[in-house]
């Protein structure tokens, strides 16, 4: 059967482009502008989904994007809410779930376990015995959660946009469009967002008889087009409020991240249902969803409808349900007196029934609950109580409900603001408004579309008088004069349990009286306990009744009572909609390209990318480093080194910032000459490591560890601003190359490439010389990190490679071969020095490393000098020392592990080498002090739990009396 | 996200920024107790007041110091060190 209506002014579908569609299976067509739901209704199918818990049949409730029950998936798309899913050609979805298909499926038998099911069961039940919680955990997993996840889905990055706007309007209705108006009047550049894909808002689907609504509609829109300033965004959602007006715009393609200068938020209200046993199945739905099916879809809701109207709303929606056609058997208003305006007399005059004090008890089920075919009503006393011995049957295929509204105020709630609960209005409204933003329309309370295009206004002129854009008056707003437009407790008992207040999570009545009885008599308590607005639509159809039962129950206010907390997101967001880019920095050294060709094998050291090792032959990894670090020792070797932290510290006080910085002396250190620095934070905590070079007087090279250069460089800025000292700190570790030439044949290779004197007395141990290597201007060090003689070559980074190809070529007479990383920290730990944060953690002091032999005497301060003075006097409680294994050692351990001393943790590894140029496993290692003397043997626990013995070593382990460097 | 106004660049958006702590005076190490010298080193003061602290604008290298209301999280204003008039 078709219930499509004849074509309507307005009507969003475009009947010239008909759709054919499937839904469980089943072909049926729509037009182009329905949703799933509205297309499905016209086909006359009404169930179109389960609920959560129980399985139980549902069909359009809201149309507004709060039918939670109504969700399908496409096989790579899931949780789609069929009210809001646009009609596509194509679209072929199911219902998630169901266990077997949505007409058969095998779970509506749920609904029969019901009372062993009640609320917080899962808080009681499953916890004992506990042997059998697993057990417990997989069956619930088989029936808990709604749609299911395609594991072979092909991740599709969604784009990601900026926006930015004096004001950010959210919710084209009246009050919305109004407000754009009066702000873009005064020059504001304005964003009007609305999650509908057309402008309007409820003057789309709500049309009170006496205005002319759709010309009201018709000149705002026409208005709005007239400014430039003026974007209007349909299909949009403002998802999420965030500090400063930076909001989450969410859209069918995209996230666009907006920073608005003010926000008004005219966003409406929901329609409250009302709740009666059955009140969940096809056929019962709001006032307003009915409304919209006829406007928006034009499809006919019901053949004989019932309306249960506690407001002029409702009436309208009775009237509206006439006009189609439809035989409204009765209007049903639980109000002592009925309704005060003209319209209950249009109604009567329609030839509808009007019951004043009365109230719809039940919904009749048709067999198999997937329609409805009657309503049982019946009187309320002066109490509002039903009276049960005066109930009517009337028969009728739809129930539409309009008790009452609650704001659409998430986005005020997210920004901070406060509200309070108006009894002229029997809603909340808002109490305190944060700065910058503007609320409007029937968010505040206001109904009447003159009052709300006015109270549009005077928002809009509220937010340009924000900016700076509007010095005038502003103006009040009519409050609203006539009956209450939401009922103070729509709210039936029924012996049946199925009258529901939270369609999402399957709760009735009864469970919140369970609740309250249990002692879970505070909102934020009995919400955890029941899980009320918990579902998808985070309670936008229940939080409010739920907060009318409890404050019955506690004999309180609504005020009293309070409510729940509104967080991001609005409505559900793909998370595909939040994925970033998986962008992460990433830094190439000047090298880089020489080293892919010469078949390295690339590791992140920090964001830097650095050669850990070339492969050679079809030798292993460690066969690999082992040969890199022996030819070093034997001939010579090239490392990249460029991504030293690189600094020039330059100016007339550069001398004595270096002096408060590091620990050791620089003001006898002679122009040319290198000194080993350590530098500390003001509680004595080794944070920094490297080579100071004078260049001349005022001019210092400091280099610094890869992974701390950044951070370094910020605290040397802000130490430089404190001490308003006279420097220049420049970060050169970018626009720098550098490398290290190292081993017994460097010299020989170096000085084919350079005029400067490289002879032991010209150019000794620890000097610095600016000079050409290979026709590039360098800076050149005289280094011994590896142990063995070795030159440190600085250059642009422009030239780098041209530099590094030519010592390569310089030195191939003398067999040089590159070497990688893990080479390199096999020679430095063969002689003994320490990586800071690799050997040093987050508390190591310069005594415990072994480096205070560089804290200058008699300095009057430097950074954690004072502190330094009192750990001096302290005992140590570990000291790094050297550690030798057998090199026939079962087991090695790894870094970290643990030295164990009488089943005491006494120290820790912090650098091994399972292979070395000695011959024999060796680690650097924190121990007790007690345990540091030579020859001292320590226990070291490994992976599998055992222990193995190491013997405490004198450092360096490679040539003590530092013959070679 | 919070918007924070680097005195150099203006307004930008708080990820382009990194936190250095409450602007506090180092003590005269070389005259105080240790006891006193642990308090400075360990001890931070988090009573709800506008705090001074140090923001520091990353891809500018530009320190600055902010006042900021921690009770509200609301910048009141920033403005550029000045070591010879400490207070602000």
């Amino acid at each position: 059967m078709d219930r499509r209506l004849p074509p309507r002014d307005g009507e969003w579908i475009d009947r010239g482009q008909p759709i054919e569609f499937r839904f469980e299976g089943c072909a049926y067509r729509g037009f182009a502008g329905d949703v799933l739901s509205s297309a499905l209704w016209a086909n006359d199918v009404r169930l179109l989904g389960r609920s959560f818990k129980y399985h139980r049949p549902r069909g359009i409730y809201s149309l507004a994007g709060h039918d939670a029950n109504v969700m399908v998936e496409d096989g790579s798309r899931t949780n789609l809410r069929g009210d809001v899913l646009p009609l596509a050609a194509g679209l072929d979805v199911r219902s998630v779930n169901t266990v077997g298909g949505l007409e058969r499926d095998r779970l509506r038998f749920m609904e029969w376990f019901s009372r062993f099911l009640p609320v917080g069961f899962y808080y009681k039940a499953f916890h004992s015995p506990r042997r059998l919680f697993p057990f417990y955990e997989n069956q619930m997993r088989k029936v808990a959660g709604l749609g299911r996840i395609n594991p072979a889905a092909v991740s599709a990055p969604s784009p990601k946009d900026y926006a930015f706007c004096d004001l950010l309007v959210v919710g084209a209705g009246p009050s919305g469009l109004a407000g754009a108006i009066a702000a873009a009047e005064r020059g504001l550049q304005v964003l009007v967002v609305d999650e509908q894909p057309r402008p309007g808002g409820s003057l789309v689907w709500q049309r009170p008889d006496d205005s002319d609504a759709e010309t009201i509609l018709a000149e705002l829109l026409e208005q709005i087009e007239t400014f430039d300033n003026i974007e209007l965004r349909c299909g949009t959602q403002a998802a999420g409020w965030y500090a400063d007006h930076w909001i989450a715009l969410v859209d069918q393609q995209r996230l666009t991240k907006l920073r608005a200068k003010s926000m008004l938020v005219s966003a409406g209200s929901f329609e409250q249902p009302a709740v009666f046993q059955n009140n969940d199945l096809p056929g019962v739905m709001l006032g307003s969803a009915a409304q919209r099916l006829i406007r928006q879809f034009a499809v006919k809701p019901f053949d004989r409808a019932v309306v249960l109207a506690a407001n002029s709303d409702g009436y309208e929606v009775a009237l509206d349900l006439h006009d189609v056609g439809i035989q409204v058997v009765a209007v049903i208003d639980p109000r002592p007196d009925g309704e005060p305006t003209e319209l209950a007399r249009h109604v009567a005059e329609a030839g509808i029934a009007i019951h004043n004090a009365s109230a719809i008890l039940e919904a009749v089920p048709a067999s198999g609950k997937k329609r409805i075919r009657g309503a049982v009503v019946c009187k309320l006393n002066a109490r509002g109580q039903p009276q049960l011995d005066s109930t009517t049957r009337l028969d009728c295929d739809g129930i539409a409900m309009s008790v009452g509204w609650t704001p659409n105020g998430g986005l005020v709630y997210q920004a901070g603001g406060r509200f309070t609960y108006a009894e002229h209005v029997e809603q909340l409204v808002p109490l305190e408004l944060p700065a910058g933003l503007f609320a409007a329309g029937r968010v505040n309370g206001i109904f009447d579309l003159e009052d709300r295009i006015d109270d549009g206004c005077r928002a809009g002129l509220a937010a340009a008088a924000y900016l700076g854009k509007f010095h005038g008056e502003l103006h009040n707003v009519a409050t609203h004069h006539t009956a209450p437009p939401s009922h103070p407790y729509p709210i039936l008992p029924h012996a049946g349990k199925k009258n529901f207040v939270d369609l999402d999570e399957d709760l009735h009545l009864a469970d919140f009286e369970n609740a309250h009885q249990e002692g879970y008599d505070n909102i934020e308590l009995i919400k955890r306990f029941t899980t009320v607005g918990m579902g998808p639509t985070q309670g936008k159809l229940s939080n409010v009744n739920a907060v009318r039962i409890l404050a019955r129950l506690n004999g309180a206010s609504i005020n009293a009572t309070g409510t729940t907390t509104s967080r991001p997101f609005h409505q559900p967001v793909p998370i595909s909609h939040l994925a970033g880019r998986r962008f992460h920095p990433l830094r190439r050294t000047p090298i880089h390209p020489w080293h892919c060709q010469a078949n390295a094998d690339m590791a992140y050291a920090g964001a830097w990318l650095r050669p850990d090792y070339y492969k050679s032959g079809g030798q292993s990894r460690e066969d690999c480093i082992l040969n890199e670090a022996n030819h070093v020792r034997n001939h010579v070797g090239l490392i990249d080194v460029g991504s030293l932290g690189k600094l020039w510290i330059n100016g007339p006080d550069a001398m004595s910032f270096l002096e408060r910085i590091y620990t050791g002396r620089f003001r006898k250190q002679a122009v040319g000459r290198l000194r080993y620095g350590v530098a500390c934070d003001e509680s004595g905590v080794i944070i920094e490591d490297g080579v100071i070079a004078r260049l001349s007087d005022d001019r210092f090279y400091v280099t610094a560890t890869s992974s701390g250069a950044a951070a370094f460089h910020r605290e040397l800025q802000r130490w430089a601003m404190i001490w308003n000292l006279d420097v220049t700190l420049i970060n050169a570790t970018g626009q720098t190359a550098a490398m290290n030439l190292a081993g017994p044949k460097s010299r020989d290779v170096l000085q084919k490439l350079t005029d400067v004197d490289l002879a032991p007395t010209a150019f000794p141990y620890l000097s610095v010389r600016a000079g050409k290597v290979a026709d590039v201007r360098a800076t050149m060090m005289r280094v011994g990190f590896v142990g063995e003689l070795g030159f440190e070559i600085h250059v642009p980074a422009s030239q780098g490679l041209h530099v590094w190809t030519a010592l390569m070529q310089a030195g191939h007479v003398a067999g040089i071969q590159a070497f990688g990383v893990e080479a390199q920290r096999l020679l430095r730990l063969e002689k003994g020095h320490l990586i800071v944060s690799q050997d040093t953690d987050a508390l190591t002091n310069p005594f415990e490393a072994d480096v205070d032999w560089t804290i200058g005497k008699d300095k009057p301060f430097f950074v954690g000098s004072r502190s330094l003075d009192i750990l001096r006097d302290k005992p140590l409680t570990r000291r790094l020392v050297g550690l030798e294994f057998q090199s026939d050692a079962r087991q090695l351990p790894d870094e970290c592990h643990l030295i164990i001393d009488e089943g005491e943790i006494a120290g820790r590894i912090t650098s091994i080498a399972p292979r070395s140029t000695l011959g024999k496993p060796i680690a650097l290692a924190y121990v007790r002090p007690d345990l540091a003397a030579a020859g001292t043997n320590v226990k070291v626990r490994v992976d599998d739990g055992s222990l193995v013995t190491a013997q405490v070593a004198s450092l360096p382990f490679y040539d003590p009396d530092a013959l070679r460097q | 996200m919070k918007s924070l106004e680097c005195p150099i660049n203006g307004p930008r958006p708080l990820q382009e920024f990194h936190f250095g702590g409450e602007v506090r005076t180092m003590p005269d190490s070389g005259t105080i107790s240790d006891e006193q010298w642990a308090d400075y080193l360990f001890n931070r003061d988090g009573e709800p007041a506008v705090k001074r602290e140090w923001w520091y604008h990353v891809p500018s290298g530009t320190w600055f110091v902010a006042e900021r209301d921690n009770c509200s999280d609301q910048f009141l204003r920033t403005y550029l060190y000045d070591a010879e008039h400490v207070d602000g």
